[in-house]
């Protein structure tokens, strides 16, 4: 029987499949590095949120503290590669492991609070972790790491002449990503966190053990922030607290699935392809030199969507698409 | 020893009583509507800017200006409720990350528009009757910018404790209580909402200008106050007022006496790793309703 | 007919206040029980202790002769105790259909089975026209039929109906009545809460008064019309036959 819910999920593996063969021919054309640079930070950003969203969207617990996770995936990663000159790709899956030991550790106690509280806790956790990196001279302290050029080859994750290959880590990233949350959320553990987020007594009362699906929730997410991480790491070539564990780092972690729409598939993608640009655009082109008129700019968006999009900007897409469809 | 003991916990109180008169304000703003105003610090920020530029303007000492830059900021307060928040409460789907992200937006916003016209340098008022004078009890030296401060904050809650006793702190009191029955007994809900916000940001505002006499004022102030808040509001108990007061002092203790012992660069981790264990006891803060 | 319930002494305060106090009864296999009483009665408390939503303060309650109370209501799903609620519960950001999977995903792991489940419930709750329709544009009478076809997709032993035909229009109760006959004919015990004593007597096979906490009766429903006591705690004094 194709029923309502088969056919879409058909239709969303199609759409996925078009638009990676799209973005993996995008660049082609586009020599300028700097370009380039913004695509690969955008689809970063895509699957960052896309992490995000398996928390914060479909299970509904609003992280604001993931630059933490992101954070140590970059430092387990980098220390793995700099001190015991074992492969990136190797110590990316070691990052995001940590990270997701981490966000287990942070769940455990952090699950039993409820809305802002778990908010507000989540903060202060990355903020504290924050601090204590900035102390800690054996990951670098505030100065930082620098990641040591051994040669360009994908068992380095090191590409110096040409940002093509970076482009295709971070498509298979954002791939990764969305293969994740479009297998999950068909799955009966999509369904369980999609029922916590709505009524966790509803939830409850038809089976749904609520903390453990929580703690699967922030395992997958953390896991894929971490790697994320990693993958960042590795492409700046250089870690510091500031850049990697701070909190509007976090908030810019969780804001494209806002913008786009939380607990959605595309929401995440659609997010970071507007905000992502806009912000780099507007921070080049108006002066990061700090006029402060990027950052206006920044807040009045975040302002407008949220109001006027409450479901995010990926609910235009799909009301175009049923009056299409009618 | 015994005065480096009583100086810590001095200077811990004084600063704890800012922190908890920050807090109030958004304690007060939660209590009414279940709202995080994440441009809270934002807000602290603005009348800190305020006292500044009517400082240099006026040549008045900046704790004359007081009254001013509280009625400017309780005006502010009116307005971002009207042309934001009123809506953020009117949304269909997702509320709560609706109301966050708002106030979020809210916060940059300010943070840039600041930073627009005052740049990103680090100011300073130094016009104050008071700025460099110390007040000395034996060998214990309080500067006394920041006994003013402390004072000035008791007082604010002296304010709101009065206020909570006028019959606009009663209709307060009963829409905290039943948002939905107070329209049947004639309370304007909207009105009071805004009121509510009024005050929460003259609050903060008067923490604000009393801040400014011995603490710098740049963009980012705000932020590293706002962090303080919320936690000690989460400590408190969102929507309590002595919540507020209570945990404001122990954090502002919790960071003197950190700072003392270990280094004065984890004197947050301290505060917040309190915050955290209380946390683990009582998930709705020392006086918040189970 | 075996007991596939038996409440044992169960008492329930909240803050002082007694909600439930020493409370015995049996419910049998494939029975439709009415759970009687004005407001206040302490209801919908014993609802939530049966559902393992709260846990009682002395006494048990036994689901085939295991004891269930205290155990959670993760536990009591798996154990077969299914629920609506007064205030309806829907998961508004899913369509109906995917509601009900929610439920059927308590017994079945496979998402396909579980939508196949969840379809025949759906039909067999009259909501085939809205399965595609997402659940917060339903009408109050749809949500409550949702609600049911949720918890029969867990596929329970004991059904929980915390007042289902409450604020429903005439028509829309008899059909929700005529739902709650064909739920029994497929071997599902029921135990109804209502208030209104008219709408849900014809249904039921026997009934449990409660009032001020206390079981006041237990009888047919013919038995229960009669009883002058019943009458006083409905009525008041004045009605009640000398």
């Amino acid at each position: 029987m194709a029923n309502a819910i088969t056919i879409r999920r058909r239709r969303e593996l199609l759409i996925g499949a078009i638009l990676l063969a799209v973005l993996a021919v995008l660049p082609l054309p586009l020599h300028d590095v700097y370009t380039r640079n913004l695509i690969i930070i955008t689809l970063l950003f895509a699957g960052l949120a896309q992490a995000w969203n398996i928390l914060g969207g479909y299970c509904g617990q609003i992280s604001l503290g993931h630059s933490l996770y992101f954070g140590i995936g970059c430092y387990v990663s980098t220390l793995m590669f700099v001190n015991g000159h074992i492969p990136p790709p190797i110590g990316m899956i070691a990052g995001g492991l940590a990270a997701a030991a981490v966000a287990l550790l942070v769940g455990w106690p952090c699950f039993r609070l409820s809305g802002h509280y778990y908010a507000i806790a989540t903060v202060v956790i990355q903020e504290i972790a924050y601090l204590l990196a900035l102390n800690w001279d054996w990951i670098g302290g505030a100065s930082g790491v620098y990641i040591p050029f051994r040669g360009e080859s994908w068992l380095n994750l090191q590409f110096r002449t040409d940002k093509l290959p970076w482009h295709y880590v971070v498509l298979a990233f954002v791939a990764l990503t969305w293969l994740t949350a479009w297998t999950l959320e068909g799955s009966r553990i999509g369904f369980a966190w999609r029922a916590v987020k709505d009524d966790v007594i509803a939830a409850r009362s038809l089976g749904v053990r609520i903390f453990p699906s929580k703690m699967a929730a922030a395992g997958v997410s953390g896991f894929l922030t971490g790697v994320g991480g990693a993958i960042f790491a590795q492409y700046v070539g250089y870690i510091d607290p500031d850049s990697i564990l701070s909190g509007p780092l976090a908030i810019l972690i969780a804001l494209p699935a806002v913008l786009g729409g939380v607990g959605t598939l595309w929401g995440p993608l659609i997010g970071a392809a507007v905000l992502i640009p806009l912000k780099e655009l507007s921070s080049s082109y108006l002066g990061s030199s700090g006029s402060g008129f990027d950052l206006m700019l920044y807040g009045l968006l975040i302002m407008a969507v949220a109001l006027l999009r409450p479901q995010g900007l990926g609910s235009l897409l799909k009301r175009g698409a049923d009056a299409g469809a009618a | 020893m015994l005065e480096t003991i009583a100086q810590v916990v001095l200077s811990g109180l004084l600063m704890g009583l800012i922190y908890a008169l920050v807090a109030a304000g958004l304690s007060l703003i939660f209590g009414l509507m279940d709202v995080v105003n994440f441009a809270h610090g934002e807000l602290m920020m603005v009348a800190m800017y305020a006292v500044f530029t009517l400082w240099q303007v006026s040549g008045l000492d900046p704790f004359m200006l007081l009254p001013v830059v509280a009625a400017l900021l309780f005006g502010l307060g009116i307005a971002i409720y009207r042309l934001l928040i009123a809506r953020a409460l009117s949304v269909r789907f997702n509320k709560g990350m609706v109301q966050i992200f708002v106030t979020f937006g809210l916060a940059i916003f300010i943070r840039g528009f600041a930073q627009f016209v005052y740049g990103g340098e680090f100011r300073s008022i130094t016009g104050t009757v008071l700025a460099n004078r110390t007040a000395s009890l034996g060998d214990v030296y309080l500067p006394l910018p920041q006994l003013a401060a402390a004072f000035v904050c008791l007082c604010a809650f002296a304010g709101l404790l009065a206020i909570s006793r006028t019959e606009f702190g009663r209709a307060l009191e009963a829409t905290r209580e039943d948002r939905e029955a107070v329209a049947l007994i004639g309370i304007d809900r909207d009105r009071i909402f805004a009121l509510g916000w009024g005050l929460g940001a003259a609050t903060v505002g008067v923490a604000g200008v009393m801040l400014a006499g011995f603490y710098y004022v740049s963009p980012n102030v705000g932020a590293n106050f706002a962090l303080i808040a919320y936690v000690t509001v989460a400590l408190g108990g969102f929507g309590s007022m002595l919540g507020a007061l209570a945990a404001g002092l122990l954090i502002g203790e919790v960071e003197a006496i950190t700072a003392a012992v270990l280094e004065p660069s984890l004197k947050q981790v301290g505060m917040f790793a309190i915050y955290l264990a209380v946390l683990m006891f009582r998930p709705r803060g020392l006086f918040g309703k189970i | 007919m075996p007991a596939l319930l038996e409440i044992r002494n169960l008492s329930k305060s909240f803050g002082g206040v007694a909600a439930n106090v020493q409370i015995s009864f049996d419910v049998a296999e494939g029975e439709i029980l009415g759970l009687l009483g004005p407001n206040g009665a302490g209801k919908t408390s014993l609802f939530n202790s049966i559902s393992g939503e709260v846990t009682p303060d002395s006494g048990e309650i036994l689901l085939q002769g295991r004891r269930i109370s205290g155990a959670g209501p993760v536990a009591c799903a798996a154990a077969g105790i299914a629920r609506t609620f007064q205030v309806v519960r829907s998961f508004d950001s899913m369509t109906v259909l995917e509601n009900v999977m929610v439920g059927a995903f308590a017994r079945i792991a496979s998402p396909s089975a579980a939508m196949a489940e969840a379809a025949e419930v759906i039909d067999y709750c009259g909501l085939v026209a809205k399965i595609d329709a997402p659940a917060h544009g339903l009408s109050p009478a749809e949500k409550r039929r949702l609600e049911v076809a949720r918890a029969l997709a867990t596929k329970p032993r004991l059904l929980l109906l915390d007042e289902m035909l409450t604020g429903l229009t005439p028509t829309e109760a008899q059909a929700g009545v005529a739902l709650v006959r064909s739920v029994q004919a497929r071997g599902v015990t029921v135990i109804m809460v209502e208030h209104v004593m008219e709408v849900v007597l014809p249904l039921v096979s026997r009934a449990v008064v409660l009032n001020l906490g206390r079981v006041l009766t237990i009888g047919t429903p013919a038995e229960i019309v009669r009883n002058p006591d019943v009458i006083r705690a409905y009525l008041g004094d004045r009605y009640a036959p000398a």
